[in-house]
Protein backbone atom coordinates (compact mmCIF):
# COMPACT_ATOMS: atom_id res chain seq x y z
CA UNK A 1 0.00 0.00 0.00
CA UNK A 2 1.36 3.29 -0.95
CA UNK A 3 2.83 5.74 1.70
CA UNK A 4 0.01 8.37 1.27
CA UNK A 5 -2.85 6.11 2.17
CA UNK A 6 -3.20 7.42 5.82
CA UNK A 7 -3.70 3.86 8.42
CA UNK A 8 -6.70 5.23 9.54
CA UNK A 9 -8.82 4.76 6.04
CA UNK A 10 -9.90 1.29 4.66
CA UNK A 11 -7.60 1.84 1.87
CA UNK A 12 -7.89 0.67 -1.68
CA UNK A 13 -11.44 -0.62 -2.33
CA UNK A 14 -12.79 -1.78 -5.68
CA UNK A 15 -16.83 -1.33 -6.30
CA UNK A 16 -18.82 -4.38 -7.32
CA UNK A 17 -21.68 -4.68 -9.05
CA UNK A 18 -24.75 -7.09 -8.48
CA UNK A 19 -27.06 -7.63 -11.15
CA UNK A 20 -30.60 -9.21 -10.37
CA UNK A 21 -32.14 -10.36 -13.27
CA UNK A 22 -35.82 -10.85 -12.21
CA UNK A 23 -38.16 -8.13 -12.57
CA UNK A 24 -38.57 -5.22 -9.67
CA UNK A 25 -41.81 -3.61 -9.37
CA UNK A 26 -41.55 0.17 -8.19
CA UNK A 27 -44.32 1.48 -6.34
CA UNK A 28 -45.46 3.75 -9.14
CA UNK A 29 -46.43 0.38 -11.07
CA UNK A 30 -43.69 0.32 -13.21
CA UNK A 31 -41.74 -2.20 -13.73
CA UNK A 32 -38.11 -2.21 -14.00
CA UNK A 33 -37.15 -5.79 -15.90
CA UNK A 34 -33.66 -6.07 -14.22
CA UNK A 35 -31.62 -4.36 -11.50
CA UNK A 36 -28.42 -3.15 -11.53
CA UNK A 37 -26.33 -2.03 -7.79
CA UNK A 38 -22.76 -0.53 -7.79
CA UNK A 39 -21.52 -1.25 -4.16
CA UNK A 40 -18.42 -1.13 -1.84
CA UNK A 41 -17.86 -2.58 1.41
CA UNK A 42 -15.17 -2.21 4.35
CA UNK A 43 -14.36 -4.61 6.86
CA UNK A 44 -15.53 -7.55 7.73
CA UNK A 45 -18.93 -9.71 7.98
CA UNK A 46 -18.55 -11.39 11.67
CA UNK A 47 -19.74 -15.44 11.77
CA UNK A 48 -23.58 -14.28 13.64
CA UNK A 49 -23.63 -11.90 10.79
CA UNK A 50 -24.85 -9.23 13.48
CA UNK A 51 -22.30 -6.44 12.81
CA UNK A 52 -23.71 -5.14 9.07
CA UNK A 53 -24.23 -1.28 8.61
CA UNK A 54 -25.79 0.05 6.00
CA UNK A 55 -24.78 3.63 5.01
CA UNK A 56 -27.33 5.51 3.10
CA UNK A 57 -26.63 7.78 0.46
CA UNK A 58 -28.12 11.89 0.36
CA UNK A 59 -29.14 13.37 -3.06
CA UNK A 60 -25.59 13.91 -4.70
CA UNK A 61 -23.88 11.04 -2.69
CA UNK A 62 -23.00 7.75 -3.95
CA UNK A 63 -21.39 3.71 -3.02
CA UNK A 64 -18.15 5.40 -2.70
CA UNK A 65 -17.89 6.36 0.73
CA UNK A 66 -14.68 5.39 2.03
CA UNK A 67 -11.03 4.87 1.12
CA UNK A 68 -9.51 4.95 -2.25
CA UNK A 69 -10.10 3.36 -6.09
CA UNK A 70 -6.31 3.34 -6.34
CA UNK A 71 -3.30 4.17 -4.88
CA UNK A 72 -3.03 7.86 -6.67
CA UNK A 73 -6.69 8.72 -6.35
CA UNK A 74 -6.79 11.99 -5.52
CA UNK A 75 -9.32 11.90 -2.63
CA UNK A 76 -10.93 9.49 -1.11
CA UNK A 77 -15.15 8.36 -0.62
CA UNK A 78 -17.34 10.80 0.54
CA UNK A 79 -17.51 9.99 4.07
CA UNK A 80 -14.12 9.19 4.43
CA UNK A 81 -13.66 10.66 7.48
CA UNK A 82 -16.09 8.85 9.51
CA UNK A 83 -15.98 5.76 8.04
CA UNK A 84 -12.59 3.32 8.69
CA UNK A 85 -10.36 1.57 11.30
CA UNK A 86 -10.85 3.82 14.77
CA UNK A 87 -13.61 6.05 13.18
CA UNK A 88 -16.61 6.37 14.77
CA UNK A 89 -18.31 3.63 11.96
CA UNK A 90 -14.86 1.43 12.91
CA UNK A 91 -14.39 -1.21 10.40
CA UNK A 92 -12.53 -3.13 12.85
CA UNK A 93 -16.06 -3.59 14.65
CA UNK A 94 -18.43 -3.31 11.54
CA UNK A 95 -18.94 -4.45 8.31
CA UNK A 96 -20.28 -1.32 6.12
CA UNK A 97 -22.11 -1.67 2.97
CA UNK A 98 -22.54 1.63 0.70
CA UNK A 99 -24.14 1.46 -2.96
CA UNK A 100 -25.47 4.24 -5.35
CA UNK A 101 -29.07 4.36 -5.49
CA UNK A 102 -31.82 2.98 -7.72
CA UNK A 103 -31.95 5.99 -10.32
CA UNK A 104 -28.77 6.73 -9.49
CA UNK A 105 -25.81 7.83 -11.95
CA UNK A 106 -22.73 6.09 -10.64
CA UNK A 107 -23.34 2.95 -11.75
CA UNK A 108 -26.62 1.55 -10.74
CA UNK A 109 -29.55 1.25 -12.77
CA UNK A 110 -30.61 4.60 -13.60
CA UNK A 111 -31.85 6.94 -16.55
CA UNK A 112 -28.06 6.47 -18.06
CA UNK A 113 -28.69 2.89 -18.77
CA UNK A 114 -30.22 1.29 -20.96
CA UNK A 115 -33.91 0.43 -21.27
CA UNK A 116 -34.01 -3.16 -23.01
CA UNK A 117 -37.61 -2.14 -24.34
CA UNK A 118 -36.51 0.77 -26.84
CA UNK A 119 -32.81 0.11 -26.65
CA UNK A 120 -32.10 3.13 -26.17
CA UNK A 121 -30.99 5.41 -22.87
CA UNK A 122 -33.98 5.61 -20.17
CA UNK A 123 -32.98 9.49 -20.14
CA UNK A 124 -36.43 11.39 -18.75
CA UNK A 125 -38.42 7.57 -19.14
CA UNK A 126 -36.73 6.35 -16.27
CA UNK A 127 -39.36 5.41 -13.86
CA UNK A 128 -40.51 7.54 -10.62
CA UNK A 129 -38.38 6.27 -7.64
CA UNK A 130 -39.09 6.57 -3.78
CA UNK A 131 -37.40 6.21 -0.62
CA UNK A 132 -39.35 3.01 -0.43
CA UNK A 133 -38.47 1.72 -3.42
CA UNK A 134 -34.81 2.12 -2.87
CA UNK A 135 -35.58 0.75 0.83
CA UNK A 136 -36.80 -2.44 -0.70
CA UNK A 137 -33.78 -2.84 -4.01
CA UNK A 138 -31.35 -2.03 -0.24
CA UNK A 139 -32.89 -5.40 1.08
CA UNK A 140 -32.45 -7.34 -1.98
CA UNK A 141 -29.06 -5.93 -1.91
CA UNK A 142 -28.68 -7.13 2.08
CA UNK A 143 -30.11 -10.72 0.88
CA UNK A 144 -27.75 -11.30 -1.80
CA UNK A 145 -25.15 -10.16 1.50
CA UNK A 146 -26.98 -12.87 3.44
CA UNK A 147 -27.54 -9.90 5.68
CA UNK A 148 -30.88 -10.79 8.14
CA UNK A 149 -30.64 -7.71 9.91
CA UNK A 150 -28.66 -4.48 9.87
CA UNK A 151 -26.87 -3.70 13.05
CA UNK A 152 -27.89 0.03 11.80
CA UNK A 153 -28.79 1.91 9.12
CA UNK A 154 -27.25 5.34 9.00
CA UNK A 155 -27.85 7.88 6.54
CA UNK A 156 -27.57 12.23 6.65
CA UNK A 157 -30.30 14.08 5.20
CA UNK A 158 -31.97 12.39 2.70
CA UNK A 159 -29.65 8.95 3.24
CA UNK A 160 -31.49 9.54 7.04
CA UNK A 161 -34.94 9.21 5.57
CA UNK A 162 -34.04 6.31 3.95
CA UNK A 163 -32.87 4.95 7.46
CA UNK A 164 -36.44 6.00 8.85
CA UNK A 165 -38.51 4.25 5.90
CA UNK A 166 -36.03 1.10 7.11
CA UNK A 167 -37.48 0.84 10.69
CA UNK A 168 -40.97 1.46 9.40
CA UNK A 169 -40.97 -1.37 6.15
CA UNK A 170 -38.61 -3.91 7.43
CA UNK A 171 -38.74 -3.39 11.18
CA UNK A 172 -37.17 -7.20 12.18
CA UNK A 173 -34.04 -5.99 9.93
CA UNK A 174 -32.99 -2.66 11.53
CA UNK A 175 -31.57 -2.88 14.80
CA UNK A 176 -30.47 0.63 14.97
CA UNK A 177 -31.49 4.06 12.78
CA UNK A 178 -29.29 6.36 13.05
CA UNK A 179 -30.38 9.64 11.38
CA UNK A 180 -28.51 12.70 10.74
CA UNK A 181 -29.57 16.30 9.62
CA UNK A 182 -33.14 14.61 8.37
CA UNK A 183 -36.93 15.38 8.03
CA UNK A 184 -39.76 13.16 8.27
CA UNK A 185 -41.03 15.14 5.49
CA UNK A 186 -39.80 18.47 3.98
CA UNK A 187 -41.37 22.18 4.58
CA UNK A 188 -43.15 24.17 1.77
CA UNK A 189 -39.71 25.85 1.48
CA UNK A 190 -37.44 23.07 0.80
CA UNK A 191 -39.73 22.13 -2.13
CA UNK A 192 -39.51 25.37 -3.52
CA UNK A 193 -35.69 25.46 -3.19
CA UNK A 194 -35.87 22.02 -4.94
CA UNK A 195 -37.83 23.39 -7.78
CA UNK A 196 -36.19 25.76 -8.13
CA UNK A 197 -32.96 23.75 -8.94
CA UNK A 198 -35.08 22.04 -11.17
CA UNK A 199 -36.56 24.79 -13.33
CA UNK A 200 -32.27 25.35 -13.58
CA UNK A 201 -32.17 22.38 -15.35
CA UNK A 202 -35.15 22.00 -17.30
CA UNK A 203 -35.27 25.33 -18.52
CA UNK A 204 -31.25 24.73 -20.14
CA UNK A 205 -31.37 24.61 -23.84
CA UNK A 206 -29.06 21.71 -23.91
CA UNK A 207 -31.49 19.52 -21.49
CA UNK A 208 -33.36 18.60 -24.74
CA UNK A 209 -36.47 17.33 -22.44
CA UNK A 210 -34.41 15.45 -21.03
CA UNK A 211 -33.02 13.48 -24.25
CA UNK A 212 -29.20 15.52 -23.54
CA UNK A 213 -27.72 12.21 -23.68
CA UNK A 214 -28.97 11.34 -27.85
CA UNK A 215 -27.26 14.72 -28.85
CA UNK A 216 -24.46 14.03 -26.77
CA UNK A 217 -25.06 17.31 -24.85
CA UNK A 218 -25.25 17.90 -21.37
CA UNK A 219 -27.31 20.91 -19.67
CA UNK A 220 -24.32 21.51 -17.49
CA UNK A 221 -25.22 25.54 -17.28
CA UNK A 222 -28.95 24.41 -15.31
CA UNK A 223 -26.89 21.53 -13.46
CA UNK A 224 -24.51 23.93 -12.23
CA UNK A 225 -27.02 26.74 -11.07
CA UNK A 226 -28.89 24.31 -9.40
CA UNK A 227 -25.77 23.10 -7.67
CA UNK A 228 -24.83 26.63 -6.76
CA UNK A 229 -28.47 27.32 -5.28
CA UNK A 230 -28.34 23.90 -2.62
CA UNK A 231 -24.42 24.51 -2.34
CA UNK A 232 -25.89 28.33 -0.45
CA UNK A 233 -29.11 26.85 1.26
CA UNK A 234 -26.64 24.01 2.53
CA UNK A 235 -24.34 26.47 4.75
CA UNK A 236 -25.27 29.47 7.08
CA UNK A 237 -24.97 32.74 6.96
CA UNK A 238 -22.45 32.69 9.99
CA UNK A 239 -20.43 30.01 7.82
CA UNK A 240 -20.06 31.72 4.35
CA UNK A 241 -18.69 34.74 6.07
CA UNK A 242 -16.30 32.54 8.31
CA UNK A 243 -15.10 30.87 5.19
CA UNK A 244 -15.32 34.11 2.78
CA UNK A 245 -16.39 37.43 4.38
CA UNK A 246 -16.09 39.54 1.56
CA UNK A 247 -12.83 38.68 -0.04
CA UNK A 248 -12.45 39.32 -3.29
CA UNK A 249 -10.69 37.17 -5.74
CA UNK A 250 -8.90 40.44 -6.93
CA UNK A 251 -8.05 44.02 -6.26
CA UNK A 252 -8.73 45.41 -9.37
CA UNK A 253 -12.23 46.15 -9.94
CA UNK A 254 -12.04 46.28 -13.88
CA UNK A 255 -9.90 43.31 -14.39
CA UNK A 256 -12.65 40.85 -12.58
CA UNK A 257 -15.35 41.86 -14.28
CA UNK A 258 -17.28 38.25 -14.55
CA UNK A 259 -16.04 36.61 -11.22
CA UNK A 260 -15.67 39.56 -8.73
CA UNK A 261 -16.08 37.96 -4.70
CA UNK A 262 -14.58 34.50 -3.32
CA UNK A 263 -17.69 33.26 -2.87
CA UNK A 264 -18.56 33.73 -6.65
CA UNK A 265 -15.67 31.68 -6.97
CA UNK A 266 -16.18 29.16 -4.90
CA UNK A 267 -19.91 28.52 -6.00
CA UNK A 268 -19.10 28.46 -9.45
CA UNK A 269 -15.88 25.99 -8.83
CA UNK A 270 -18.61 23.89 -6.43
CA UNK A 271 -21.31 24.17 -9.81
CA UNK A 272 -18.96 23.73 -12.45
CA UNK A 273 -17.11 20.30 -11.68
CA UNK A 274 -20.81 19.40 -10.24
CA UNK A 275 -22.17 19.76 -13.43
CA UNK A 276 -19.33 17.60 -15.31
CA UNK A 277 -19.99 14.30 -12.28
CA UNK A 278 -23.62 14.13 -12.30
CA UNK A 279 -26.25 13.31 -14.31
CA UNK A 280 -29.54 15.68 -14.71
CA UNK A 281 -32.47 13.25 -15.07
CA UNK A 282 -30.65 11.82 -12.06
CA UNK A 283 -30.92 15.20 -10.10
CA UNK A 284 -34.67 15.37 -10.86
CA UNK A 285 -35.50 12.14 -9.65
CA UNK A 286 -33.76 12.13 -6.19
CA UNK A 287 -34.49 15.51 -5.72
CA UNK A 288 -38.49 14.18 -6.59
CA UNK A 289 -37.76 11.54 -4.43
CA UNK A 290 -36.95 13.44 -1.54
CA UNK A 291 -39.95 15.92 -2.04
CA UNK A 292 -42.23 13.13 -1.87
CA UNK A 293 -41.28 11.31 0.93
CA UNK A 294 -44.00 11.25 3.95
CA UNK A 295 -43.65 7.87 5.82
CA UNK A 296 -46.90 9.32 7.85
CA UNK A 297 -49.17 9.30 5.03
CA UNK A 298 -49.36 6.01 5.06
CA UNK A 299 -50.69 6.58 8.67
CA UNK A 300 -53.54 9.09 8.11
CA UNK A 301 -50.64 11.76 8.79
CA UNK A 302 -49.50 10.10 12.05
CA UNK A 303 -46.12 9.69 12.95
CA UNK A 304 -46.47 8.16 15.64
CA UNK A 305 -48.80 5.33 14.51
CA UNK A 306 -46.04 4.97 11.45
CA UNK A 307 -43.14 4.89 13.98
CA UNK A 308 -44.60 2.39 16.38
CA UNK A 309 -43.90 -0.19 13.75
CA UNK A 310 -40.70 0.59 13.98
CA UNK A 311 -38.30 -2.43 16.49
CA UNK A 312 -35.37 -0.57 15.82
CA UNK A 313 -33.81 1.78 18.84
CA UNK A 314 -33.02 5.26 17.27
CA UNK A 315 -30.22 8.34 17.25
CA UNK A 316 -31.23 11.80 15.68
CA UNK A 317 -28.78 14.16 15.60
CA UNK A 318 -29.51 17.94 13.86
CA UNK A 319 -27.00 21.08 13.86
CA UNK A 320 -27.76 24.13 15.27
CA UNK A 321 -27.14 26.04 12.15
CA UNK A 322 -28.87 23.90 9.46
CA UNK A 323 -31.96 25.89 8.13
CA UNK A 324 -32.87 22.93 5.08
CA UNK A 325 -33.12 20.28 7.72
CA UNK A 326 -33.20 22.53 10.91
CA UNK A 327 -33.33 21.16 14.42
CA UNK A 328 -36.97 21.56 14.74
CA UNK A 329 -37.62 19.21 11.93
CA UNK A 330 -35.21 16.44 13.98
CA UNK A 331 -36.94 17.31 17.02
CA UNK A 332 -40.23 16.59 15.67
CA UNK A 333 -39.11 12.65 14.94
CA UNK A 334 -37.50 12.77 18.38
CA UNK A 335 -41.00 13.21 20.12
CA UNK A 336 -43.08 10.73 17.64
CA UNK A 337 -40.74 8.41 18.78
CA UNK A 338 -41.13 9.71 22.31
CA UNK A 339 -44.88 8.90 21.87
CA UNK A 340 -44.11 5.66 19.86
CA UNK A 341 -42.33 4.24 22.90
CA UNK A 342 -38.91 4.01 21.04
CA UNK A 343 -35.28 4.14 22.62
CA UNK A 344 -33.99 7.44 21.20
CA UNK A 345 -31.08 9.67 21.37
CA UNK A 346 -31.14 12.82 20.46
CA UNK A 347 -28.59 15.71 20.06
CA UNK A 348 -28.49 19.03 18.54
CA UNK A 349 -25.04 20.24 17.72
CA UNK A 350 -23.68 23.63 17.69
CA UNK A 351 -21.48 24.13 14.80
CA UNK A 352 -21.72 27.08 12.50
CA UNK A 353 -21.53 25.00 9.04
CA UNK A 354 -25.32 24.73 8.06
CA UNK A 355 -26.76 21.26 6.76
CA UNK A 356 -23.46 20.52 5.14
CA UNK A 357 -21.85 19.68 8.97
CA UNK A 358 -23.50 16.14 8.50
CA UNK A 359 -20.44 15.74 6.45
CA UNK A 360 -17.78 17.13 7.92
CA UNK A 361 -15.52 16.21 11.30
CA UNK A 362 -17.66 18.63 13.72
CA UNK A 363 -16.02 16.92 17.00
CA UNK A 364 -19.25 16.54 19.25
CA UNK A 365 -21.04 15.26 16.53
CA UNK A 366 -18.55 12.66 15.74
CA UNK A 367 -18.20 12.36 19.52
CA UNK A 368 -21.65 11.51 19.90
CA UNK A 369 -21.56 8.90 16.74
CA UNK A 370 -18.77 7.31 18.09
CA UNK A 371 -20.48 6.77 21.55
CA UNK A 372 -23.30 5.46 19.83
CA UNK A 373 -21.99 3.56 17.61
CA UNK A 374 -19.55 1.85 20.51
CA UNK A 375 -23.00 0.86 21.97
CA UNK A 376 -24.14 -0.75 19.31
CA UNK A 377 -21.52 -2.81 18.76
CA UNK A 378 -21.42 -3.84 22.30
CA UNK A 379 -24.98 -4.95 21.57
CA UNK A 380 -25.11 -6.77 18.44
CA UNK A 381 -21.40 -8.34 19.35
CA UNK A 382 -19.75 -7.08 17.11
CA UNK A 383 -16.49 -8.16 15.65
CA UNK B 1 -24.10 5.30 43.12
CA UNK B 2 -25.18 8.55 44.19
CA UNK B 3 -26.66 8.55 47.35
CA UNK B 4 -30.18 10.27 46.25
CA UNK B 5 -30.81 7.46 43.76
CA UNK B 6 -32.08 4.68 46.02
CA UNK B 7 -34.24 7.00 48.09
CA UNK B 8 -36.16 7.91 44.54
CA UNK B 9 -35.81 4.33 43.41
CA UNK B 10 -38.06 3.43 46.46
CA UNK B 11 -40.94 6.01 45.70
CA UNK B 12 -41.03 4.80 41.85
CA UNK B 13 -43.65 2.13 40.67
CA UNK B 14 -42.33 -0.77 38.24
CA UNK B 15 -42.40 -0.68 34.95
CA UNK B 16 -43.72 2.94 34.80
CA UNK B 17 -42.69 5.41 32.16
CA UNK B 18 -40.47 7.79 33.38
CA UNK B 19 -39.20 11.49 32.37
CA UNK B 20 -35.76 12.68 33.99
CA UNK B 21 -35.29 16.73 33.50
CA UNK B 22 -32.08 17.14 33.62
CA UNK B 23 -30.66 13.46 33.83
CA UNK B 24 -26.92 14.35 33.52
CA UNK B 25 -24.99 11.12 32.74
CA UNK B 26 -28.17 8.80 33.04
CA UNK B 27 -26.81 7.10 36.42
CA UNK B 28 -30.71 7.25 37.73
CA UNK B 29 -32.32 6.24 34.75
CA UNK B 30 -29.74 3.28 34.32
CA UNK B 31 -30.70 2.78 37.98
CA UNK B 32 -34.46 2.59 37.25
CA UNK B 33 -34.41 0.70 33.95
CA UNK B 34 -31.74 -2.06 35.58
CA UNK B 35 -34.21 -2.05 38.75
CA UNK B 36 -37.54 -1.14 38.19
CA UNK B 37 -37.99 -2.28 34.60
CA UNK B 38 -38.89 1.29 34.07
CA UNK B 39 -38.95 2.76 30.42
CA UNK B 40 -37.20 6.18 30.73
CA UNK B 41 -36.09 9.63 29.00
CA UNK B 42 -33.81 11.83 30.08
CA UNK B 43 -33.40 15.73 29.09
CA UNK B 44 -29.87 17.18 29.24
CA UNK B 45 -28.34 20.22 27.34
CA UNK B 46 -24.48 19.35 28.49
CA UNK B 47 -23.16 17.56 25.72
CA UNK B 48 -20.45 15.66 27.95
CA UNK B 49 -23.23 14.07 30.21
CA UNK B 50 -25.02 13.45 27.37
CA UNK B 51 -22.02 11.26 25.58
CA UNK B 52 -22.09 9.58 29.11
CA UNK B 53 -25.91 8.69 28.85
CA UNK B 54 -25.40 7.47 25.18
CA UNK B 55 -21.92 5.62 26.59
CA UNK B 56 -24.64 3.96 29.14
CA UNK B 57 -27.61 2.93 26.62
CA UNK B 58 -29.55 5.46 28.31
CA UNK B 59 -32.79 7.91 26.02
CA UNK B 60 -31.03 11.13 26.54
CA UNK B 61 -32.95 13.46 24.71
CA UNK B 62 -30.91 17.07 23.92
CA UNK B 63 -33.72 19.28 25.39
CA UNK B 64 -33.16 23.27 26.96
CA UNK B 65 -35.74 22.78 30.18
CA UNK B 66 -36.24 26.14 29.99
CA UNK B 67 -37.37 26.61 26.68
CA UNK B 68 -40.24 24.86 27.57
CA UNK B 69 -41.38 21.25 27.40
CA UNK B 70 -44.69 21.85 25.24
CA UNK B 71 -43.78 19.19 23.33
CA UNK B 72 -44.41 16.31 26.27
CA UNK B 73 -48.30 15.77 25.21
CA UNK B 74 -50.14 15.93 28.53
CA UNK B 75 -50.49 12.58 30.53
CA UNK B 76 -47.66 11.10 28.38
CA UNK B 77 -45.82 9.48 31.21
CA UNK B 78 -46.17 7.92 34.72
CA UNK B 79 -43.96 10.06 36.98
CA UNK B 80 -41.84 12.96 35.80
CA UNK B 81 -38.54 13.47 38.09
CA UNK B 82 -36.14 16.17 38.97
CA UNK B 83 -33.20 16.05 40.80
CA UNK B 84 -31.36 19.11 42.04
CA UNK B 85 -32.22 21.31 38.94
CA UNK B 86 -35.60 22.71 40.39
CA UNK B 87 -33.90 25.83 41.75
CA UNK B 88 -32.32 26.23 38.25
CA UNK B 89 -34.85 27.01 36.14
CA UNK B 90 -36.03 30.04 35.19
CA UNK B 91 -39.38 29.41 37.13
CA UNK B 92 -39.85 26.69 39.22
CA UNK B 93 -43.28 27.34 39.88
CA UNK B 94 -44.21 26.62 36.25
CA UNK B 95 -42.09 23.97 35.66
CA UNK B 96 -43.82 22.08 38.63
CA UNK B 97 -47.43 22.70 36.59
CA UNK B 98 -45.34 21.41 33.89
CA UNK B 99 -44.49 18.39 35.77
CA UNK B 100 -47.55 17.39 36.77
CA UNK B 101 -49.22 18.09 33.34
CA UNK B 102 -46.89 15.80 31.44
CA UNK B 103 -46.85 13.31 34.53
CA UNK B 104 -49.37 12.13 36.74
CA UNK B 105 -46.78 12.33 39.34
CA UNK B 106 -43.65 13.90 40.12
CA UNK B 107 -40.33 13.89 42.20
CA UNK B 108 -38.37 16.54 43.10
CA UNK B 109 -35.54 17.18 45.35
CA UNK B 110 -33.65 20.58 45.79
CA UNK B 111 -31.13 21.83 48.49
CA UNK B 112 -32.35 23.39 52.06
CA UNK B 113 -31.30 27.14 52.20
CA UNK B 114 -32.84 27.04 55.83
CA UNK B 115 -30.60 24.67 56.85
CA UNK B 116 -28.81 25.98 60.49
CA UNK B 117 -25.42 26.03 58.78
CA UNK B 118 -26.80 28.35 56.36
CA UNK B 119 -28.48 30.68 58.85
CA UNK B 120 -25.21 30.65 61.23
CA UNK B 121 -23.04 31.60 57.69
CA UNK B 122 -25.91 34.19 56.74
CA UNK B 123 -26.06 35.98 60.47
CA UNK B 124 -22.25 35.85 61.37
CA UNK B 125 -20.65 36.72 58.45
CA UNK B 126 -23.62 38.76 56.67
CA UNK B 127 -22.59 37.07 53.43
CA UNK B 128 -24.72 34.93 51.17
CA UNK B 129 -23.46 31.18 52.25
CA UNK B 130 -21.61 28.96 50.48
CA UNK B 131 -21.71 25.15 51.85
CA UNK B 132 -21.25 21.77 51.20
CA UNK B 133 -24.95 21.20 49.47
CA UNK B 134 -24.95 24.93 48.06
CA UNK B 135 -20.85 25.19 46.78
CA UNK B 136 -21.32 28.29 44.47
CA UNK B 137 -20.92 31.61 44.71
CA UNK B 138 -23.62 34.11 44.59
CA UNK B 139 -22.23 35.63 41.22
CA UNK B 140 -21.72 32.18 39.26
CA UNK B 141 -24.04 29.89 41.03
CA UNK B 142 -26.97 28.33 38.75
CA UNK B 143 -29.13 27.64 41.93
CA UNK B 144 -31.04 30.85 41.10
CA UNK B 145 -34.58 30.26 42.57
CA UNK B 146 -33.26 28.79 45.74
CA UNK B 147 -35.63 28.36 48.82
CA UNK B 148 -36.40 26.47 52.07
CA UNK B 149 -38.34 23.28 53.11
CA UNK B 150 -40.64 25.79 54.68
CA UNK B 151 -41.21 28.14 51.25
CA UNK B 152 -41.64 24.94 48.78
CA UNK B 153 -44.23 23.65 51.34
CA UNK B 154 -45.93 26.88 50.93
CA UNK B 155 -46.08 26.50 47.37
CA UNK B 156 -47.20 23.08 47.36
CA UNK B 157 -49.85 24.24 49.76
CA UNK B 158 -50.90 27.47 47.37
CA UNK B 159 -51.01 24.72 44.56
CA UNK B 160 -53.10 22.63 46.35
CA UNK B 161 -50.75 19.86 45.49
CA UNK B 162 -51.00 16.20 46.89
CA UNK B 163 -47.86 15.34 49.03
CA UNK B 164 -47.84 11.60 48.32
CA UNK B 165 -44.37 11.69 50.06
CA UNK B 166 -41.88 13.81 51.72
CA UNK B 167 -38.40 13.17 52.63
CA UNK B 168 -35.57 15.19 54.34
CA UNK B 169 -32.02 14.12 54.53
CA UNK B 170 -29.04 15.76 55.71
CA UNK B 171 -25.14 16.16 53.81
CA UNK B 172 -24.84 12.10 54.13
CA UNK B 173 -28.16 11.42 53.24
CA UNK B 174 -29.09 10.56 56.50
CA UNK B 175 -32.44 10.65 58.41
CA UNK B 176 -32.07 11.01 62.38
CA UNK B 177 -34.58 11.70 64.53
CA UNK B 178 -33.44 15.64 65.38
CA UNK B 179 -34.33 16.13 61.64
CA UNK B 180 -37.84 14.32 61.65
CA UNK B 181 -38.39 16.78 64.67
CA UNK B 182 -36.55 19.89 62.91
CA UNK B 183 -36.71 19.67 59.13
CA UNK B 184 -36.40 23.13 58.09
CA UNK B 185 -33.09 23.66 60.39
CA UNK B 186 -31.43 20.64 60.25
CA UNK B 187 -32.13 18.84 56.80
CA UNK B 188 -30.19 19.84 53.42
CA UNK B 189 -32.00 18.07 51.19
CA UNK B 190 -35.69 17.52 50.27
CA UNK B 191 -37.25 15.08 48.10
CA UNK B 192 -40.53 15.41 47.34
CA UNK B 193 -43.19 12.80 45.54
CA UNK B 194 -46.24 15.05 44.37
CA UNK B 195 -49.49 14.28 42.75
CA UNK B 196 -52.28 16.56 41.17
CA UNK B 197 -54.18 19.25 42.67
CA UNK B 198 -56.38 17.32 44.66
Amino acid sequence: MPDRIPPDSVGVVTPQHLTFHEPVALLCGRVLPHLELVYETYGELNAARSNAVLVCHALSGHHHAAGYHSADDERPGWWDNCIGPGKPIDTNRFFVVSLNNLGGCNGSTGPRSINPETGRTYGPDFPVVTVRDWVATQAMLADALHVDRWAAVIGGSLGGMQAMQWAIDLPERVAHAVLIASASRLSAQNIAFNEIARQAIVSDPEFNGGRYLDTASNPARGLMLARMLGHVTYQSDDGLRDKFGRDVKSGDLAAARDVQFQVESYLHHQGRSFSQRFDANTYLLMTRALDHFDPARDFNDDLVAALKRAQSDFLVVSFTTDWRFAPARSKEIVDALIAARKNVVSAVVDTPHGHDAFLLEVPRYFSVLRAYLQHVAERVNAR
Amino acid sequence: MRPDISIIADLVTADSRVLDLGCGDGELLAHLRRTKGVNGYGLEIDPEMITSCIAAGVNVIEQDLDQGLTNFPSDSFDLVVMTDTLQSVKRPDVMLDEMLRIGRECIVTFPNFAHWRCRLYLASRGRMPVAKHLPHHWYDTPNIHLCTFADFEALCTTKRLRVIERLVVDSDYANHSLMSRFPNLMGTTAFYHLGRPQ
